[in-house]
């Protein structure tokens, strides 16, 4: 086996837009699976519909990433009459998915925020809203950014899925470059590579956020 | 007592119970306004939860509440008394204000902003209406020079001053104050408790107070309530009470609380 430079050179610029069309994938899905997650946690604490969210919540955790794609690509144009290109379905579903973890995370953080803050607002007669959005969600954001950023590391390595559909990613781009040549090894190393480049350093970039997290 | 005015403060037939466990037992009392009214007694013995009533953040299981003559644990409902919806609950608290034994200052805000939150999105007042009270009572608390501090940059009984003073800000009728220095070291404690004996004589404010400063209660106090097993048992001015209690449960507590400090 041999390590062919020249072709690595030609793949390259096709395997770097595999990986911006991850990292696309990726920052729009976070911010999607951030503010819907937020959304479902504070949905879930409606009486009544609160257990609606809750069943749709499990639904989504309990069934494959790879599933919900295929449903969603293949089954939503005819069933329902929503048609999304490729890369839309993959925010969205990716999306969506996440949010399904972050809403827990959001609910941890909320739940972390102690009853005398809340005992305190209502001394003041805050009204609920502002409670919310003055008291409780300054505190319990912060304190979570890092799990959420946790996840958005896991959102990146799970675009892959999405070559199902026909997105280009990184994956699928190398898998594009290496098919002309017959020639995967590299290809498929500098994948690799490339999310080790990016994911551990932002791991470790969650971990300083973590630690001063605890700090405050 | 016909002939007094309306209370302020007025309980009747409270019950309170968490599961099996009765804290409050058939409580009658009412404060006149202005009075200052310290509530001692063993732990558990159901004070505070007469503050959290109030506060409403708990809710009464028999009796009524009523405080300046409107219902508070209940609302009119023809000539009915039906236990009181959130809306209500809302409405009635705005003359109530409270000070708590962790002062529960909201560590993502300013001293300022801690204290012109409320005034700002309750009471409707203007931002630089709000912040000119703030720095008012700030002033009067001693810590006109901290206003843009984070609260945990102040010592215990700096927040403390400041809880006061955004408890002030909204102008209560009622002040609840909860073994407000109960947390603080004990160099501490004198300055939050001379603060709050100038507010008691300065203004008209009624003041429920529980506290294990007798010193204190015996100072300000208009009257003390002896409490054991969710029921008043003595109630009298804290000259009466502290010297000569008529019973002996009261004195065996004094004397405990005196032994230990």
């Amino acid at each position: 086996m041999n390590w062919d430079w020249e072709f690595v050179a030609g793949a390259m610029p096709g395997i770097l837009r595999g990986l911006l069309t991850t990292l696309e994938i990726t920052v729009l899905g976070s911010l999607v699976a951030y503010a819907l997650g937020l959304v479902f946690a504070l949905v879930r604490r409606v009486p009544k519909v609160g257990v609606v969210m809750q069943a749709f919540i499990e639904f989504v955790r309990s069934t494959p990433l790879l599933v919900q794609i295929f449903a969603v690509y293949f089954l939503f144009p005819s069933a329902i009459g929503v048609r999304m290109s490729p890369f839309v379905t993959g925010v969205v579903v990716i999306g969506i998915h996440y949010a399904c973890y972050t809403a827990e995370v959001y609910r941890a953080g909320i739940d972390a925020v102690p009853k005398g803050q809340w005992e305190a607002a209502t001394a003041l007669s805050l009204p609920k809203r502002r409670v919310w959005t003055s008291v409780v969600l300054p505190q319990a954001v912060p304190r979570v950014v890092p799990a959420l950023g946790n996840y958005t590391i896991s959102m990146f390595k799970e675009t892959p899925l999405l070559l199902a559909i026909g997105v280009f990613d990184l994956v699928n781009a190398a898998k594009e470059e290496g098919a002309y040549a017959y020639k995967y090894v590299e290809v498929y190393t500098i994948a690799g590579l490339l999310f080790l480049l990016l994911s551990y350093p932002a791991s470790l970039l969650v971990r300083k956020l973590e630690r001063r997290v605890a700090h405050t | 007592m016909s002939h007094t005015p309306e209370p302020m403060v007025r309980f009747d037939g409270v019950v309170k119970r968490f599961g099996d466990n009765v804290v409050l037992d058939q409580l009658d009392f009412t404060v006149a306004p202005g009075e200052f009214v310290t509530l001692i007694g063993p732990s558990g013995s159901g004070k505070t939860t007469i503050l959290r009533l109030l506060m409403t953040l708990e809710r009464v299981s028999e009796g009524v509440i009523t405080v300046g003559g409107e219902p508070l644990s209940h609302m009119r409902r023809g000539d009915r008394l039906v236990p009181a919806d959130d809306k209500h609950l809302a409405a009635a608290r705005r003359r109530i204000g409270m000070v708590f034994q962790q002062f529960n200052l909201f560590p993502n805000m300013s001293v300022l902003r801690n204290i012109t939150e409320a005034p700002v999105h309750v009471l409707g007042l203007s931002p630089a209406e709000a912040e000119a009270r703030a720095r008012d009572l700030l002033e009067l608390v001693g810590l006109g020079d901290r206003c843009d501090e984070h609260p945990s940059r102040l010592s215990g009984g700096q927040q403390q001053r400041v809880a006061i003073a955004r408890a002030l800000a909204m102008r209560p009728d009622v002040l609840l104050l909860d073994e407000v220095t109960s947390a603080l070291d004990p160099e501490l404690v004198a300055g939050v408790l001379d603060l709050l004996g100038d507010i008691a004589r300065t203004t008209d404010i009624t003041f429920l107070c529980v506290t294990h400063e007798m010193g204190f209660a015996r100072q300000v106090s208009d009257r003390v309530m002896m409490f054991d097993h969710g029921r008043v048992i003595e109630d009298a001015p804290p000259e009466q009470l502290f010297t000569d209690p008529r019973e002996p449960r009261t004195r065996e507590f004094l004397q405990a609380v005196l032994d230990r400090s």
